[in-house]
C-alpha cells in the first residue's frame, strides 16, 4: 500500500516540476515587452497639457493614473478618453469629474492682435509654444499647434486673448450616423 | 473575344436608364450666372487669379493651386467676375465653399487657343503640362487631376489602360451618349494617353446594355489595337477594382493603386476632355451631365458649362417643380442628395435625378439586423457587412478598421438588399469618418505631446543653466570674500578691526529683516483664505481681485516704463490701464456686495438661533 | 423646395423581412400538406395553434419591454417560430405541450435574450428542446400512425379533442412508433428484414415520412431559387448527414440505411427551414457549409448512439454554440488581400 502511496507522490512530485519548469521557460522565453503603462496611458491622453487635472501636463496625470489615479479627471478628452483608458486599464468607465471641468467643443486660442502688448507672459504660459512674438512685439498663436487648453487667457494683462471654437466646415465635415428611428422610440418607451 | 473574369457579389437594380436616352445630347446654353467652386478636384484648393470686377475671356485661367496636388480652372464663358463668395457647392455636407461667381456678356469669346495635333512631337511631359493647364481632373466621380495619374510612379509599368465605360449606375446616360455621339472623340482621347502610357494593351469595357455605344466605338476604333469588352451588366462593374478584376483578373492590393499591379483606369469624360485639350488647345469648360427622373416632362444629356447651377439645367428639362422629393446628385446607389438646387455643376458632376416619392421612396425605417448574410452576397469587395455594421454602430471602430472598413468601396449593393432596411453605408461613412477624425486628433496629439517635451527639456536646461551661473558667480563671490577677508584680517591687524566687523553684522541683519519682510507680504492671502472657507465665492471673489490688482500693478509699471522711455505702445498701455483699474473696481464691488449679504445672511442665522 | 435629405443608396429593393418569412411560410406549405393528407389533422392544428400562441407572446413580451408592438409583430419572424414548432411536434402533442415549447421559444429564447436578430440559439428549436427533455412521454408517444386522410386517420373534431384534452387514453388506438424510433430499439435485437416489416416503414422508405420530407425539400428548393437561403447549409447538411451514414451505416443489420436517414424524421424540415435560420447560423458560405456539415454529423451521431430516435433539435442547438468560433475562423478573403482576417484586433487568431 505504501509503495502506491510513494509512487503517486512522486508522480505528482515529477510532474509538478515539469510544469512548473515548462511554466518558467515560458514566462522567460515568451514575456511581453511591451511598452510602460505610463507611455500607453499617455498615448491616450489628448496631450492639450491644460493641466486641468490638477497635475502639471500630460505625463504627470499619466504616471498618476499608472499609481492607480481616478481616470476621470481629463475633461478635454472627455468620455472617449475615459473609455479607452477603461479599455486599456479594464475597469469600469466613470463619469467625467466635472471638479476638474466639463467636456467642451474644439477651441483655438486667438490674440487681438491690436490689442496685444507684447509682454510675452502668454509665451511662457504655453505649454507646448504654440505662441510667436517677442518682448514689445505683438503675437500670434499658431493654429494648428495650438491645444486649446486656455493656459494663456489667464496671464493676458490685457485680455486679448479669445478662444475660439473650431467650426466644421466642408472639409472637416464627416457623415453623422444614421438617425435612428425605431431605435428611439425604445428608447423612449423605455425611459417612460 | 476579350476574356472576361467575375467579380464577387454585385447586384441588378432596374436601370431606368431609357429615360434619358431617347434624346441626343443638348447644348444647355447660357445661364445668367456661372458659378464657379475653387475647389474642384482632389488635393490643394486654388487660389483665384482675378479680382472682382475683372472681365474674363473664354478659357482664361481664372484660378490655379500655388503649390501641391491640383489643377486651375478656367472661365466657361467670357464675362466679368461679379464676386467671390463662399456659396452652396456640390457637397454631401450641403455647406458652402468658395466659389467664383462670373457674369456672362454673351459675347462667348475666346481666348487665344493653341492646338496640338502633332503631340506626338512633343516631349511626353510638355503634353502632361498641357492636360494639367487644361484643369483635367477625373471626371467619373472622384476627381483626381488627370495629369498626376498619367504619370505612374517611375517602377510602375502600365501594361494595361482601361477605359470605363460600363457606367454600371442606374439613370445615369453621360457617358453612354458621350460614346454614341462622340466616338471619334473618345477614341482620340485614348489614343493620347495610351501614347503617354505605352502600354501593350488597350480595352474599354462597356456593359452590354449599351449596343449603341458599343457599334458606336466598334467603327471609331478600327484600324487600331484597341480591344473592346462587352462586360455583363451587374453593378458595379464600373467600380474601378471591379472592372479591373473583371478585365484582367487580377486585384488591386488593398491600399494600394491600379499602377500597382500594372493597370490604369480612365473615364470616358476624361478621355474626350484630354483630345480636346490637346487637339483644340480647349480647356475643361464644359461637360456631359444627365438630367433625368420622374419628376422631368424633357430628361436626357445636357453638354453644361461647368458653374452653370443645376436649378437652370431642371429648367431646360423642364422639371415639375411640385412632383420633386428627392434631388440626388450622381447615380442612386452612391449618388448625394443636394438640399438646393442653386449648386453648379462641377467637372465631377456626372448626373441630376430630379425624383418624384413615388420613384425613390423614403425608405422603410430600420429594423434589427437578422444576420441573413444578403449583404455578404452583394458586396462586391468580399466584406463582411453586417460585423463592419455592428462595430460602426457600436463605435468600435478598431474592430471595423480590422475587418477591412476601409476597402469598403461605398457601392450601396448591401444597404440595396438588407431586407431590414439597415442604412449600412452611412454606418460605414460614419464610422470612416470618425477614424479619420481619430487619427488627425492622434498626429495633433503626438505633436503637442514632443513640443511640449521639448519646452520641458528647454526649462530644464534654462534652469540648469541659470543654477550653473548662480553657482560660479557664488564662487566668485566667495573667492572675493575671502581675498576681502584676508586683506580685512591684514588690515585688522593693523587696526579699527572691530568697528568693521560691527558693520558688516548690522548689514546682514538688514537683508534678513527685508527677506522676512517679502516672505510675509507674499503670504497675505493665507489670514484672508480662513474666513473665506465658510463662503467660497467671497474666496474666489478675493482671488480675482488680487489677482486683478497685481495685473493692474504690473501695467502700470509697463506704462511707467513706457513713458519714461517714451515708447510708441503708450497709448495702448493706457487703454489697458484703465480696462485694468475697471477690473479692479468691479472686483472690489463684488467683493463688497458679496461680504455684505453673507454679514446680512450670517446676521439672519444668528436671529433665528 | 424641401428635399429629402438622405445617405447613399437611395433605391432599395423591396423584399423586407416579413416578406421573407411570409416566403419561408408558404414554402413550408408542401410539407404541412403532406403531413396533413399522411398522418391526419394533427399537425395542422398544431400549427394554427402554435402561430397563435407565438404572436400572443410575442406581443405580450414585446409590451412588457416597452417596444413597438405592431412594427415587430409585422416582421412575421413570431410567426414562422410557431409554424416551424407546429410542423415538428408530434401531431396528437397535448395543447400544453405546445404552448410551454412555444412560450419558452418567443420569451427565453427569443425575446429574453433582445428579440430578433439578437438570439444565439434557434428560438423553435430551443423550445422544442425543452418539451423533449421536460415531456419525454408526451413527445414520443403522440406520434400519429401514417394513415391517409382519405382511409383511417380521425377525423378533425376527433383530433381537435385529442389535442385539448391531452389524455394520453384518447389517442392510443392512433398513434405509433416513429420509423426512426422503432429501426433503432429493434435492430439491436433483430435483422433489418424483420425490422422493416412494421407497418410505420410502409412499402417505401418510411410510409407518409416520405411525402413530408419530400414535401419540405421541395419548398427548400424554392427558397434556394427565391435567394432567401443560401444553398450552403441545406447541403452540408444533407452530405454531413450522408457521409457519417454511407461510412457507419453500410450494414443495415446494424445501423438505419441512408434512405431512412433522408426520407424519415426531421430531415429536410431541418436542413432547409430550421438550420437555415439566419440569425443562429454562421455568416460566410465556408462558416454555412461546416455549421451545416456539423449539424448533419451531430444527427447522426445522436440518432444512432444517442438515446433520442431523432436529433434536429439538439444538433441545431450544439452547433449554435459553435457558430462564434466557426464565424472567427472562416471570414472571407477581402478582395486586395491576400488572407483573410480573423477575429478583432487584441483576440488570438
Amino acid at each position: 500500500m505504501w509503495t502506491s502511496v510513494l509512487i503517486a507522490v512522486v508522480v505528482l512530485l515529477a510532474l509538478a516540476v515539469v510544469f512548473g519548469g515548462l511554466l518558467g521557460f515560458a514566462a522567460e522565453r515568451f514575456r511581453v515587452e511591451g511598452n510602460p503603462l505610463v507611455d500607453e496611458i499617455d498615448a491616450l491622453l489628448p496631450q492639450t497639457q491644460c493641466g486641468q487635472c490638477g497635475y502639471p501636463g500630460c505625463r504627470p496625470y499619466a504616471e498618476s493614473i499608472a499609481d492607480g489615479g481616478p481616470i476621470n479627471k481629463c475633461p478635454p478628452g472627455g468620455e472617449g478618453t475615459i473609455k479607452a483608458l477603461a479599455d486599456l486599464l479594464d475597469v469600469e468607465p466613470e463619469p467625467l469629474d466635472a471638479e476638474h471641468g466639463v467636456e467642451q467643443v474644439k477651441r483655438v486660442a486667438v490674440i487681438r492682435e491690436d490689442e496685444c502688448i507684447g509682454c510675452t507672459k502668454c509665451i511662457q504660459a504655453c505649454p507646448v509654444d504654440a505662441i510667436l512674438g517677442a518682448a514689445k512685439h505683438m503675437h500670434t498663436v499658431i493654429e494648428s499647434e495650438c491645444t486649446g487648453c486656455d493656459l494663456c487667457v489667464d496671464p493676458c494683462p490685457v485680455d486679448c486673448i479669445d478662444m475660439v471654437t473650431v467650426e466644421p466646415d466642408i472639409r472637416s465635415w464627416t457623415w453623422t450616423p444614421p438617425r435612428p428611428g425605431v431605435i428611439a422610440t425604445d428608447r423612449q418607451g423605455a425611459s417612460a | 473575344m476579350t476574356q472576361l473574369w467575375d467579380f464577387s457579389g454585385g447586384i441588378h437594380p432596374a436601370e431606368h436608364k431609357e429615360i434619358s436616352t431617347a434624346r441626343p445630347i443638348r447644348a444647355a446654353g447660357l445661364p445668367e450666372r456661372l458659378v464657379l467652386p475653387l475647389q474642384q478636384h482632389i488635393g490643394e484648393p486654388t487660389e483665384a487669379l482675378v479680382a472682382v470686377g475683372d472681365r474674363v475671356l473664354k478659357g482664361q485661367k481664372i484660378a490655379d493651386v500655388p503649390s501641391g496636388t491640383g489643377v486651375p480652372v478656367h472661365a466657361p464663358t467670357s464675362g466679368v467676375i461679379e464676386s467671390i463668395a463662399d456659396l452652396p457647392v456640390p457637397h454631401p455636407s450641403g455647406m458652402t465653399d468658395r466659389c467664383l461667381v462670373l457674369k456672362p456678356d454673351g459675347e462667348d469669346r475666346w481666348q487665344s487657343r493653341q492646338p496640338i495635333p502633332d503631340y506626338r512631337s512633343l516631349d511626353r511631359d510638355q503634353v502632361l503640362q498641357v492636360i494639367r493647364d487644361a484643369g483635367i481632373a477625373g471626371m467619373g466621380g472622384a476627381g483626381f487631376p488627370t495629369n498626376i495619374k498619367l504619370r505612374p510612379p517611375r517602377d510602375r509599368k502600365v501594361g494595361t489602360l482601361i477605359l470605363n465605360g460600363a457606367e454600371c449606375e442606374p439613370y445615369i446616360t453621360a457617358d453612354d451618349m458621350t460614346m454614341r455621339e462622340k466616338a471619334d472623340r473618345v477614341v482620340a482621347g485614348l489614343k493620347i494617353m495610351a501614347w503617354i502610357l505605352r502600354p501593350e494593351r488597350c480595352v474599354i469595357g462597356i456593359e452590354d446594355n449599351k449596343p449603341e455605344a458599343i457599334a458606336a466605338l466598334r467603327q471609331a476604333i478600327e484600324g487600331t489595337q484597341t480591344e473592346i469588352a462587352v462586360i455583363p451588366t451587374k453593378y458595379p462593374s464600373g467600380g474601378e477594382k471591379q472592372l479591373i478584376q473583371i478585365l484582367t483578373g487580377m486585384e488591386v492590393p488593398s491600399g494600394g493603386i491600379p499602377a500597382d499591379i500594372g493597370v490604369m483606369c480612365q473615364n470616358i469624360g476624361t478621355a474626350v476632355a484630354v483630345a480636346n485639350a490637346v487637339l483644340d488647345g480647349s480647356p475643361l469648360i464644359s461637360r456631359v451631365v444627365t438630367i433625368t427622373g420622374d419628376a422631368v416632362r424633357q430628361p436626357g444629356n445636357f453638354e453644361a458649362l461647368i458653374g452653370t447651377p443645376i436649378e437652370y439645367l431642371l429648367e431646360q428639362a423642364e422639371v415639375d417643380q411640385s412632383a420633386v422629393s428627392r434631388l440626388v446628385l450622381g447615380g442612386p446607389m452612391m449618388g448625394y442628395t443636394l438640399t438646393t438646387e442653386a449648386v453648379p455643376v462641377v467637372k465631377t458632376t456626372n448626373c441630376v435625378i430630379a425624383a418624384t416619392a413615388e420613384e425613390l421612396p423614403a425608405p422603410p425605417p430600420e429594423q434589427p439586423c437578422i444576420r441573413c448574410g444578403q449583404c455578404a452576397e452583394a458586396c462586391p469587395m468580399e466584406l463582411l457587412p453586417q460585423q463592419l455594421f455592428w462595430h460602426a454602430k457600436a463605435t468600435e471602430f478598431e474592430k471595423a478598421e480590422h475587418l477591412n472598413l476601409f476597402d469598403c468601396i461605398e457601392c450601396g449593393a448591401c444597404s440595396y438588399v438588407c431586407p431590414s432596411s439597415i442604412p449600412l453605408v452611412q454606418y460605414y461613412r460614419f464610422a470612416k469618418g470618425e477614424i479619420r477624425i481619430q487619427r488627425a486628433e492622434q498626429i495633433k496629439a503626438d505633436r503637442a505631446r514632443e513640443r511640449f517635451e521639448a519646452r520641458q527639456a528647454r526649462l530644464e536646461r534654462e534652469q540648469q543653466e541659470k543654477e550653473l551661473r548662480r553657482k560660479e558667480r557664488a564662487q566668485a563671490a566667495a573667492e572675493a570674500q575671502a581675498k576681502k577677508a584676508a586683506e580685512a584680517e591684514k588690515a585688522a591687524e593693523s587696526s579699527e578691526a572691530g568697528d568693521e566687523r560691527a558693520a558688516k553684522a548690522a548689514l546682514v541683519e538688514q537683508a534678513l529683516a527685508r527677506k522676512k519682510a517679502k516672505a510675509e507680504a507674499a503670504r497675505p492671502e493665507e489670514p484672508a483664505q480662513a474666513p473665506a472657507e465658510e463662503a467660497p465665492d467671497i474666496e474666489a471673489l478675493e482671488k480675482q481681485l488680487t489677482q486683478a490688482r497685481a495685473k493692474l500693478e504690473t501695467m502700470q509699471g509697463m506704462l511707467d516704463e513706457a513713458k519714461a522711455q517714451q515708447a510708441d505702445n503708450v497709448d495702448k498701455l493706457e487703454r489697458a490701464v484703465a480696462k485694468n483699474h475697471d477690473r479692479v473696481q468691479r472686483a472690489e464691488a463684488a467683493l463688497s456686495e458679496a461680504k455684505q449679504s453673507q454679514a446680512g445672511q450670517q446676521a439672519e442665522s444668528q436671529t433665528t438661533q | 423646395m424641401a428635399f429629402v435629405q438622405q445617405s447613399s443608396p437611395h433605391a432599395h429593393r423591396a423584399r423586407p423581412t416579413s416578406r421573407v418569412m411570409m416566403w419561408v411560410m408558404i414554402a413550408a406549405l408542401p410539407g404541412l400538406l403532406a403531413q396533413t393528407l399522411f398522418f391526419g389533422w394533427g399537425n395542422l392544428i398544431n400549427v394554427v395553434f402554435c402561430i397563435a400562441v407565438a404572436i400572443g407572446s410575442e406581443a405580450a413580451l414585446l409590451a412588457l419591454r416597452k417596444k413597438p408592438v405592431g412594427f415587430f409583430i409585422r416582421d412575421n419572424t413570431a410567426a414562422v417560430t410557431g409554424l416551424l414548432l407546429g410542423l415538428s411536434l408530434p401531431q396528437f402533442t397535448p395543447w400544453w405541450v405546445s404552448a410551454v415549447a412555444v412560450i419558452s421559444a418567443i420569451v427565453v429564447a427569443k425575446q429574453l435574450y433582445g428579440g430578433l436578430g439578437s438570439n444565439p440559439f434557434n428560438p423553435a428549436m430551443v423550445g422544442y428542446a425543452l418539451v423533449l427533455v421536460s415531456f419525454p412521454v408526451a413527445m414520443t408517444t403522440n406520434w400519429a400512425e401514417p394513415a391517409t386522410l382519405w382511409g383511417g386517420a380521425p377525423g378533425f373534431g376527433d383530433t381537435l379533442a385529442a389535442i385539448a384534452s391531452g389524455q394520453q387514453t384518447a389517442v392510443d388506438g392512433w398513434t405509433m412508433a416513429t420509423p426512426l424510433d422503432e429501426y433503432k430499439h429493434k435492430i439491436a435485437t433483430h435483422t433489418a428484414s424483420e425490422v422493416l416489416v412494421h407497418p410505420t416503414f410502409g412499402d417505401g422508405v418510411a410510409r407518409g415520412w416520405e411525402w413530408v420530407n419530400a414535401g419540405f425539400l421541395a419548398g427548400g428548393l424554392l427558397l434556394i431559387g427565391l435567394r432567401i437561403i443560401s444553398w450552403h447549409i441545406p447541403v452540408g447538411f444533407l452530405a454531413g448527414l450522408a457521409v457519417m451514414s454511407l461510412a457507419f451505416g453500410s450494414n443495415a443489420d446494424l445501423y438505419a440505411p441512408l434512405s431512412l436517414h433522408m426520407l424519415a424524421g426531421g430531415t429536410m424540415l431541418g436542413a432547409f427551414f430550421i438550420a437555415t435560420d439566419p440569425v443562429s447560423a454562421a455568416t460566410s458560405h465556408q462558416g454555412k457549409l461546416i455549421y451545416g456539415a456539423g449539424i448533419g454529423i451531430l444527427i447522426y451521431l445522436i440518432r444512432t448512439w444517442g438515446n433520442y430516435p431523432d436529433a434536429v433539435a439538439f444538433s441545431v442547438l450544439l452547433m449554435n454554440f459553435a457558430v462564434p468560433f466557426i464565424d472567427h475562423y472562416t471570414p472571407p478573403r477581402t478582395y486586395g488581400h491576400h488572407k483573410a482576417r480573423r477575429g478583432v484586433p487584441g483576440s488570438q487568431g
